[in-house]
C-alpha cells in the first residue's frame, strides 16, 4: 500500500490520480480466526490495529453489520480531552490523548487532531468548586487544566457572552489546552488501512447474530449473516448494540442504550477557535475545519435503537447555544442526526475481561467514547493478546457493579445544592 | 417527542409532561439484607436493554404525578400499550418489521 | 443584454418598483421577485463563489435547493445573515445583499488559484498530507484550511430579533401546497377535518405558480390555483401557512414548522418576531413535497448561466425573466423540451441537445414549429466562458464514439436529467424507500403510521396524477382521522407524460480525469472525485459521501445525491440500491438557531425562581447567586466592601447578635397519612416512629446505592403529618424519589405527598438575640427554652398570620425558622427585620450561611458530598438508625467497597497561613513527590472564619478520622513549582463543639 505524502499527492496529481489504491480491501470471512472483533468503529478497528502491530496477532477479523465507521464513530462531535477527576479516568483518557498526539504520523493518515483547547464554563459557585477540584486533581496527575477568569475565557473564545446579568453568567472556566478535536472518519479509515495493511480482515455488511460458546463455556466463535466464524477470542466493541450481543453469550451487561443527537450549522468563516462546553447550560460546541459549527445535544429520556431523537432536545440545545453565544442566533442548523450511546450506571466504560473465557468487551462509553479511541483500543488489544488487563484498564471491570467500586465521574460533578 | 397515553388521566400527552422511570417490573427485593452482593448488584444496576418490545416506567410529572408502565418497541419507538403499575405486562409481540440485522449484506442507511 | 424581462409573463407586480443593492450596486425589481430573479432581470448571472475552488457561480435553481447563489443579507447591527439563497430571498425596498467567499471581489477572487491546482485537491487529499512536521498541522496547515473554507462571514453582534414558538393540533397536515397538496387539503377540508396546509414559498402553489399552459377544470392553472386557495382560505377549518417550511417529521406525527414572518418586509413592525417555530401534532400527515430536477454531469456544467431547465422556465413564466437569448438546452428528458419551447415563444433561439437517439415526434414537431434546432443523440463535452457561459461544444454520439465537436454560441445552458422525488420528511422517521427501476428513482416503500406521500414525491409525473393522488391521499387521511371524505377527480388538459432516462456523466471524448464535471456544485465535488473514491476502496454511498463531501453542502445533496449515486454505482458496476439508500436528516432546509430556541432567551432562557423576600433583598443591595433555578441573596455588601469583608461582618453580627436569612428556597414536602411515619422510616436512614408531635429531627436520605442524596430537617406536625424540608436544588428529585417508592414499592402505605416549597416563605433567625427579635410577634406558643427547646416545632401565629415555627439552627446559634404563607413572607420579613434593627442585627446571604454552618461542621449535600459519599464517610453515621431492618440504601452500605478500609472521611482542616485554601484543592502527604502524585483527599469547603479569626476548611481525607493532628499539604501552583499549603487534620466542628450556644 502506497504511503501517503505530499510527494505522492503531487506525483498523482500529475498522472490523473490513477495511482491511488483502496485504503483497505474488502474481505470475505475465513472459517476461523485467532481473534474476531465485533464492531468496525474506530474502537474496534483500533484494537485490531494494535493487536497486529504490537502483539503480532494478524489472524484477526473485524466484523460489522454495516459499513465501517458508520456508528458512533461517524456521528459524534469529536471532542477530545482528558481532564477527568478520578485517577483511573485521568490515566485512561490521558493515555489516549498521548496516542492522539502522534496518531496521524503513526497511521500515515491525517486524522487532523487539532489541540485547540477544550474550555468548560462554570455558571455557579458549585461549578467553580467542582472545576477547581478537577484542575487540582488533574495537575496532581500531570494532566493540564487551568482556571480562567470570565475575561480570559472570552479572550480564548471571542463569541462567548460573559454578560454578568445573563441568566447563568459565566463565572470562569477550566481550560485544557491539550484537548481538541479530530476528524472522526479519518480515525476509522486510518485504523482500517493500518490494520488491513498488517493482514487484518475487515468484513463489512455482515451482522453478527450471536456469540457462540462451547460446552465448557468458552467462546468458540460468532454466528453471522454469512455463517459461523470460529474464533479463539472475541472482542465486542459494538457501542449501543453491546448489551444485545453480550446477552447472546449469556452475559448481562449494566448498559442502557439512549439516542444522542448532534447537529451542525451551515459553514461560515472561522469564528470559533476552540471547543467550549457548558455542562450546566448543556452546550457543547466547536467549529470544524469546513466551517460548520459542530454542536452536541443531550440524550433523550428513554432507551431506543432508532438513531433519532426528539425535536425538543434540539430546541433546548440551540437555546443554550444562543444564550451563551448570542451572535449565533441567526446562524442556521444544516443537519441533525442521532446515534445510540450505551450508558453504564457510573458513566464510565467497561473495558477488558468478562466472566466468559475468551470473551472481551469494550463498551459503556456513553456520550464520550470518541476521545478515548486510541487509548481504549490500545489497552483492549493488550488485554485480548495477553489475557490480562493492562494496568490502565484494570479498574474498568464489570465486577465494580457488585463491589460498589464505581468510577462515578458524573456523581463527582455532583448536583446543585 | 413521543406522545404518551397516561392511563390515569386517560389522555395522550406530549413526552415533555412525563419523566422516564427506567425498566418496569423491577421489584425491590423484600428482604435486601438476605441477598448476596452479586444479586444486590444485579438489582441495583442491571436493566433490560432489548432491541424490541420494552416495558418501561413513566411518571406524569407535569400532570397527575403518577407512575405507569408503557410497552414500546425500541426499534421504532412505537408505543404498543400503556397500563397501570402493578398490572401484568400485556403479552404483545414486537411489531412485525423487516429486521435489517437479520438480512445479509443489508444496504447501509447513510447518515449525516 | 442577454437576460431580460419579457412582457406578458410572470406573477410579479410590474406597477411597483423596489430598490435593493447587491455588492453595493443598486438594482430595481418588482414585488413577487426573488433576489435571484431580480438580478437575472438586470442581467446579473454571477452571484457566488464555490466552496473549495472558488469557481464563479450563478443560480442553478429557482428554489430552496439552490447550492450556488448564496449571499449575505445585512439588516443592520446584529442582523447580518450569511448563506441565504438568492433564489428564495423576497426582495423589498432597501434590501442589502452581498456575495461571499471571495477576496477581493466576486469577479476577481484570489481563492480561484485553488481551481488551477485542482488535481492536487482531489477528494480526500487532506487525509494524505499536512502531517509533516507534526506541529505544523495546528499552527500552519489548519489555520490556512480554515480560512479558505467556510462560506459566509459570521455575524458579529448579538441578534436583537425575537423568535416565537407555539403548538398546534390538527386532523390533517399537508406539507407542500403544490397541485397534490392543494388537492389533498381540499379533499380533507371538505370532510370537515381540521386541516393545515403549509408551503415553504412566499405564496402557496408550488410548481403551479410557474404553470401557464395547462388548464384544470377548464380554467387556466393560475386562475384555478387562485380560486382553490381562496376557497381554502375561506374555510374556518383550514389554516394555510406560506413562508413556512416543514423542517422535520418526528415521532407520532409531530411536525416541526418554521414560519418566516418579517424577513420579506421592508419595515418589520417593532417587536414582531422574525420567525416562529410551530410544533404541530397531526393525526394524519400528507407529504406532498414535490420533486427536484436533476442536473446533468458534463465538463463545465457549473459555469454561470448553466442552470436547471425548469428553473429557467420558472424564471420566465413566474418572474417574467428570460435568462438568455441563445439558450442551449441539454437534456435526456422530455421535460426540458417544454422549457425550450417556452423560451422560444418568449423570443429566444434555443438549441436542444438531447442525449437520447430518439425522442417523441410530437416534441420534435412542436420544437420545429417554433424554429428550435434539435440535436438528438448528441452530447455536450465542454462549456466556454469565464464569468458567464458563452458557448458549448456539442458532439454527436454514435454508440461509444463521440464525434467531432460543434461549438454552439450560448448565453445560457438549461439542463435536465429528469426528476428526483422529494422524500425528506418521509425519511426522517426511518420509513423505507425502494428503487423503482422503471422510474430510475427512489420511491416510498412503506410509510409510517398516519403518513402518506402524494404527488411528484410519490412518483406522479403529470398534473392529473398529482391532483388525483393528492385528492385520494387527502380523503384517506381525513377518513383515518374519523371524517367522511371522498376524493374528487380533476379534469386536466395536458400533453403526454414526459419521459427520460437517468444519466451518469454525459458522453465525452475526454477521460473523466480531464473533465470538470460537477456533481456537488457548492462543495466542488466532480464526477472524477466520486470515481476516485471508489478507486480508493470506498464502496458504500455513505463512504463516498464522507470521503468526497458530496451531498454535505448546504443543499444537503438535494441536487447531487442521485448523480453521485449513479456514478458510484457505475464505477462499481452495480445497481444504485446496492450501493446504498439515500436517507435524509432534518431539517429540510437550514433552520435558524433562534427559531429553534424560540422564547427561551435571556431572562426567559429558564425561569428564575424568586422568593417572596427577593425584592427586599434586591432593594437592599444584595448580590445574588444562581442556585439551580433559584436566585438567592449571596451577600449584602455595604459601600466599598469586598465580598469577604461583608461576609466577615455578617458572620460576626449573627454570632454576636442576630441575623436574618431568607431560607424560602428550601424544598418542602408535606407528608400526610396514617402511615406517614412508616413511610419516612423506609425513605430516610433515621427512625421516625417515635418522634413526638411538635418535634423535629435531622433526616438523611440515601439513594438505593447507599450514597447520600439529600438531607433536611423534618418536623412532626401531627401524628399523621410531617413537614419535610429538602435541599434547595434537591426538592424535585426528592419528591420524585418519594413518589416512586410510594407508588411502585410501598403500595401498602396510605400516604400522600404534596410539594409545598412555594406555599411557605421561610425566614431563619439566628443568633443570641433571635428569641428577642421574634418573641414580640409570636402568638400561641411559649418560646421559653424549656417550653420550646431546640428541635421543636409549633403551629402558631407570627405577625398575626398562621405560621409553622421551628426551633432549628444551621449556624450553631440559637435559631428559629418561621414558615408563613408565601403571600405574607415579605411583610413578616420586614417586621422581623425592623425588630432586628433594634438589636443591631442584619440580613445575611448564602455565603455567610455557608461559613457559619462550616464552623459547626454541618455538611452541605452536593458540596461536602458528591454522590460517592456514605453517611459514615460524612461523619454522620449517627443519623443511620442501626436498629432499622431496612430503609432505602441500607443494603448497599454493606457492599464490599463501602465498608472497605481507607475510604475518604470528612474532617476539618486547621489551615496554616492567613488565606483560605481553595475549595477543590487536592491533598497529599508529600508535596515533594513527583507527578503523578498520590492524593489522599480534597478540600470540600473553605472559608475565612470570623469567629475563629483564621481560615478553616472541611475535607474528605482517606482514613481522615484516624489521622487527627497530622499535617497534609495542598499543592498550589500559585506558590511556584513544588509550592504547597499546609493544614492539620482536626475535628470538623470548629466552633462551640459542646453545642452550648444552641441551647441558649
Amino acid at each position: 500500500m502506497a504511503r501517503f505524502s505530499a510527494r505522492a499527492l503531487i506525483a498523482n496529481a500529475l498522472t490523473g490520480n490513477r495511482g491511488w489504491t483502496p485504503h483497505w480491501p474488502d474481505a470475505e470471512p475465513k472459517a476461523a480466526y485467532d481473534v474476531v472483533v465485533v464492531g468496525a468503529g474506530a474502537h474496534g478497528l483500533g484494537a485490531a490495529y494494535y493487536l497486529a502491530k504490537e502483539h503480532g496477532l494478524t489472524n484477526v477479523a473485524v466484523i460489522d453489520k454495516g459499513w465501517l465507521g458508520g456508528g458512533n464513530t461517524g456521528r459524534n462531535t469529536t471532542i477530545i480531552r482528558s481532564n477527568y477527576l478520578y485517577d483511573e479516568s485521568a490515566r485512561l483518557y490521558d493515555h489516549s490523548v498521548k496516542l492522539w498526539e502522534n496518531l496521524s504520523q503513526e497511521l500515515n493518515y491525517n486524522v487532523m487532531f487539532s489541540q485547540r483547547g477544550v474550555m468548560m464554563l462554570a455558571h455557579s459557585v458549585h461549578d467553580v468548586q467542582s472545576f477547581r477540584r478537577h484542575i487540582s486533581a488533574n495537575r496532581a496527575n500531570g494532566v493540564d487544566n487551568e482556571w480562567l477568569t470570565p475575561a480570559q475565557a472570552q479572550a480564548y473564545c471571542p463569541p462567548l457572552s460573559i454578560a454578568p446579568d445573563a441568566r447563568y453568567p459565566v463565572m470562569g472556566a477550566a481550560l485544557q489546552r491539550r484537548g481538541g478535536v479530530a476528524r472522526h472518519d479519518a480515525v476509522a479509515w486510518g485504523y482500517a488501512r493500518g490494520a488491513a495493511e498488517r493482514g487484518v480482515d475487515i468484513i463489512q455488511n455482515c451482522p453478527v447474530l450471536a456469540i457462540r460458546r462451547d460446552a465448557q463455556g468458552r467462546v468458540e466463535g460468532v454466528d453471522t449473516a454469512k455463517g459461523f466464524i470460529r474464533a479463539k477470542k472475541v472482542a465486542v466493541s459494538a457501542a449501543g448494540h453491546s448489551s444485545v450481543l453480550m446477552e447472546s453469550a449469556g452475559v448481562r451487561m449494566p448498559l442502557e442504550s439512549y439516542p444522542l443527537q448532534a447537529l451542525v450549522s451551515e459553514p461560515i468563516k472561522p469564528v470559533f477557535p476552540c471547543v467550549t462546553m457548558s455542562n450546566s447550560v448543556h452546550a457543547y460546541i466547536s467549529q470544524s475545519d469546513k466551517g460548520e459549527l459542530v454542536i452536541g445535544a443531550g440524550t433523550d429520556a428513554y432507551t431506543s435503537y432508532t438513531q433519532r431523537g426528539g425535536l425538543h432536545i434540539l430546541e433546548h440545545t440551540l437555546a443554550a447555544i444562543c444564550e451563551i453565544f448570542p451572535v449565533f442566533s441567526r446562524l442556521r442548523m444544516l443537519r441533525s442526526w442521532g446515534g445510540i450511546v450505551d450508558v453504564t450506571p457510573d458513566r464510565s466504560p467497561i473495558l477488558g475481561l468478562t466472566p466468559v473465557a475468551g470473551l472481551f468487551v469494550n463498551c459503556g462509553w456513553g456520550t464520550g467514547g470518541f476521545k478515548a479511541t486510541p487509548g481504549a483500543a490500545h489497552v483492549l488489544a493488550h488485554t485480548v493478546a495477553t489475557g490480562a488487563p493492562h494496568p490502565i484498564n484494570a479498574p474498568f471491570t464489570l465486577e465494580r457493579f457488585t463491589t460498589g467500586r464505581l468510577i462515578d465521574e458524573a456523581a463527582a460533578a455532583a448536583v446543585a445544592h | 417527542m413521543l406522545l404518551i397515553h397516561c392511563p390515569h388521566c386517560d389522555e395522550a400527552r406530549p413526552e415533555i409532561e412525563f419523566a422516564h422511570g427506567g425498566e418496569a417490573h423491577v421489584a425491590r427485593p423484600l428482604r435486601p439484607a438476605e441477598m448476596d452482593d452479586a444479586a444486590w448488584g444485579r438489582f441495583l444496576f442491571f436493566r433490560a436493554n432489548p432491541k424490541g418490545m420494552h416495558a418501561e416506567r413513566w411518571r406524569h410529572a407535569h400532570g397527575c404525578q403518577r407512575f405507569f408502565n408503557v410497552l414500546r418497541d425500541t426499534r421504532t419507538d412505537e408505543i404498543a400499550a400503556s397500563y397501570l403499575t402493578g398490572a401484568p405486562r400485556p403479552d404483545l409481540p414486537s411489531a412485525p418489521r423487516p429486521d435489517p440485522e437479520a438480512a445479509a449484506a443489508a444496504p447501509s442507511r447513510p447518515e449525516a | 443584454m442577454t437576460a431580460a424581462r419579457v412582457a406578458g409573463y410572470g406573477r410579479i407586480d410590474r406597477s411597483r418598483k423596489l430598490g435593493f443593492t447587491f455588492d453595493g450596486r443598486t438594482h430595481l425589481g418588482h414585488p413577487g421577485d426573488t433576489l435571484a430573479s431580480a438580478l437575472l432581470a438586470d442581467d446579473v448571472m454571477l452571484m457566488g463563489r464555490s466552496y473549495k475552488y472558488h469557481r464563479p457561480r450563478g443560480p442553478v435553481t429557482a428554489g430552496s435547493e439552490e447550492p450556488n447563489a448564496l449571499v449575505g443579507v445585512d439588516r443592520g447591527p446584529g442582523r447580518y445573515t450569511p448563506n441565504l439563497r438568492a433564489t428564495t430571498i423576497e426582495i423589498h425596498d432597501g434590501l442589502k445583499a452581498e456575495s461571499q467567499n471571495h477576496f477581493p471581489s466576486l469577479k476577481w477572487d484570489f481563492g480561484a488559484v485553488n481551481d488551477m491546482m485542482s488535481p492536487l485537491f482531489a477528494a480526500g487529499f487532506y487525509y494524505k498530507t499536512f502531517m509533516w512536521p507534526k506541529s505544523f498541522w495546528r499552527r500552519v496547515y489548519e489555520p490556512v484550511i480554515r480560512q479558505a473554507a467556510g462560506l459566509g462571514r459570521p455575524p458579529k453582534a448579538a441578534d436583537p430579533d425575537l423568535y416565537a414558538d407555539r403548538y398546534a393540533h390538527c386532523d390533517v397536515l399537508v406539507v407542500g401546497a403544490g397541485a397534490a397538496g392543494l388537492a389533498a387539503a381540499e379533499a380533507a377540508a371538505i370532510s370537515g377535518a381540521k386541516v393545515m396546509l403549509v408551503d415553504e414559498q412566499a405564496e402557496p402553489g408550488g410548481a403551479l405558480l410557474a404553470e401557464i399552459r395547462v388548464e384544470i377544470d377548464d380554467a387556466p392553472a393560475q386562475g384555478w390555483l387562485a380560486a382553490r386557495l381562496a376557497a381554502l382560505n375561506a374555510r374556518a377549518n383550514v389554516t394555510v401557512l406560506a413562508r413556512t417550511t416543514a423542517i422535520g417529521l418526528y415521532h407520532q406525527n409531530l411536525v416541526g414548522l418554521v414560519q418566516r414572518l418579517t424577513d420579506h418586509l421592508a419595515e418589520p413592525p417593532e417587536g414582531a418576531p422574525r420567525e416562529r417555530l410551530w410544533r404541530v401534532r397531526a393525526k394524519q400527515v400528507v407529504l406532498a413535497q414535490g420533486a427536484i430536477e436533476r442536473p446533468l454531469v458534463f465538463d463545465g456544467n457549473d459555469r454561470p448561466g448553466v442552470m436547471l431547465a425548469d428553473a429557467a422556465r420558472t424564471y420566465l413564466t413566474r418572474y417574467g425573466v428570460r435568462v438568455g437569448a441563445k439558450p442551449v438546452v441539454v437534456t435526456a428528458h422530455d421535460w426540458a423540451w417544454g422549457a425550450a419551447v417556452e423560451m422560444a415563444r418568449a423570443g429566444a433561439s434555443p438549441v436542444v441537445v438531447d442525449a437520447r437517439d430518439t425522442v417523441s415526434s410530437a416534441l420534435l414537431a412542436e420544437a420545429q414549429a417554433l424554429g428550435v434546432e434539435a440535436l438528438t443523440g448528441w452530447t455536450v463535452t465542454a462549456t466556454h466562458g469565464r464569468l458567464r457561459v458563452k458557448g458549448v461544444t456539442a458532439n454527436p454520439v454514435r454508440g461509444a464514439h463521440v464525434g467531432a465537436g460543434r461549438r454552439l454560441p450560448a448565453d445560457a445552458v438549461l439542463m435536465s436529467g429528469g426528476w428526483t422525488p422529494t422524500l425528506h420528511l418521509h425519511s426522517h422517521v426511518g420509513s423505507p424507500i425502494a428503487w423503482a427501476a422503471e422510474r430510475e428513482a427512489f420511491l416510498p416503500a412503506q410509510t409510517a403510521k398516519g403518513v402518506r406521500v402524494a404527488g411528484a414525491g410519490a412518483g406522479a409525473e403529470t398534473w392529473a396524477d398529482a391532483l388525483g393522488e393528492g385528492a385520494q391521499a387527502g380523503a384517506a387521511a381525513a377518513a383515518d382521522a374519523g371524517f367522511d371524505a371522498a376524493a374528487r377527480v380533476y379534469a386536466v388538459s395536458e400533453g403526454l407524460k414526459p419521459t427520460g432516462r437517468r444519466m451518469k456523466e454525459m458522453a465525452s471524448h475526454l477521460p473523466s480525469s480531464r473533465q470538470r464535471a460537477f456533481v456537488d456544485f457548492q462543495n466542488d465535488v466532480t464526477a472524477k472525485d466520486i470515481r476516485l473514491a471508489v478507486q480508493e476502496g470506498f464502496r458504500s454511498i455513505e463512504h463516498v459521501k464522507r470521503y468526497t463531501t458530496s451531498g454535505m453542502a448546504t443543499d444537503q445533496g438535494k441536487l447531487s445525491n442521485i448523480n453521485a449515486l449513479t456514478i458510484a454505482a457505475d464505477a462499481l458496476d452495480k445497481e444504485p440500491p446496492q450501493v446504498g439508500l439515500t436517507t435524509f436528516r432534518p431539517p429540510y432546509t437550514p433552520t435558524t438557531f433562534g427559531a429553534l430556541a424560540g422564547h427561551a432567551k435571556g431572562k426567559l432562557f429558564q425561569p428564575t425562581r424568586r422568593t417572596p423576600i427577593d425584592p427586599w433583598a434586591e432593594a437592599n443591595g444584595a448580590v445574588f447567586e444562581p442556585v439551580s433555578q433559584w436566585r438567592r441573596a449571596w451577600w449584602f455588601p455595604r459601600k466599598g466592601e469586598s465580598m469577604h469583608e461583608a461576609v466577615l461582618r455578617e458572620c460576626a453580627a449573627t454570632r454576636e447578635r442576630v441575623g436574618l436569612f431568607d431560607a424560602s428556597t428550601l424544598g418542602k414536602i408535606e407528608v400526610v397519612g396514617p402511615d406517614a411515619a412508616e413511610f419516612l422510616e423506609r425513605i430516610y436512614t433515621n427512625p421516625w416512629r417515635k418522634l413526638g408531635v411538635g418535634r423535629c429531627r435531622y433526616g438523611l436520605m440515601l439513594g438505593e446505592d447507599g450514597f447520600i442524596r439529600d438531607d433536611g430537617v423534618i418536623g412532626r406536625v401531627a401524628e399523621d403529618r410531617f413537614h419535610v424540608t429538602t435541599t434547595t436544588g434537591g426538592a424535585p428529585r426528592v419528591l420524585a424519589h418519594m413518589e416512586d417508592y410510594l407508588q411502585t414499592e410501598f403500595t401498602d402505605l396510605r400516604v400522600w405527598l404534596t410539594s409545598v416549597t412555594e406555599q411557605w416563605a421561610v425566614i431563619a433567625l439566628n443568633g443570641p438575640r433571635a428569641r428577642d427579635v421574634i418573641a414580640p410577634f409570636v402568638e400561641g406558643q411559649d418560646l421559653a427554652p424549656e417550653a420550646f427547646p431546640h428541635m421543636s416545632l409549633a403551629e402558631c401565629r407570627v405577625c398575626g398570620v398562621p405560621a409553622r415555627l421551628m426551633r432549628v439552627s444551621f449556624t450553631g446559634e440559637l435559631g428559629f425558622e418561621v414558615n408563613v404563607p408565601a403571600r405574607h413572607g415579605r411583610a413578616v420579613w420586614e417586621a422581623l427585620w425592623a425588630e432586628a434593627q433594634k438589636h443591631d442585627g442584619l440580613a445575611y446571604g448564602t455565603e455567610t450561611m455557608h461559613v457559619l454552618r462550616a464552623e459547626k461542621g454541618y455538611i452541605i449535600v452536593g458540596q461536602d458530598t458528591d454522590g460517592t459519599v456514605t453517611p459514615d464517610d460524612a461523619g454522620i453515621g449517627w443519623a443511620v438508625g442501626k436498629a432499622k431492618a431496612d430503609f432505602v440504601g441500607k443494603r448497599s452500605l454493606a457492599r464490599p467497597d463501602l465498608i472497605a478500609r481507607g475510604r475518604k472521611q470528612l474532617v476539618g482542616l486547621a489551615v496554616e497561613g492567613a488565606t483560605p485554601l481553595e475549595e477543590g484543592m487536592q491533598l497529599v502527604d508529600d508535596p515533594a513527590q513527583p507527578v503523578p502524585m498520590t492524593c489522599v483527599g480534597h478540600v470540600t469547603s473553605s472559608y475565612r472564619s470570623a469567629a475563629l479569626g483564621r481560615p478553616i476548611a472541611l475535607a474528605l481525607v482517606e482514613n481522615g478520622r484516624a489521622r487527627m493532628g497530622e499535617t497534609l499539604h495542598a499543592p498550589d501552583p500559585a506558590l511556584g513549582p513544588g509550592g504547597a499549603r499546609s493544614a492539620v487534620i482536626c475535628s470538623p466542628v470548629f466552633y462551640d463543639p459542646e453545642g452550648a450556644r444552641l441551647d441558649a
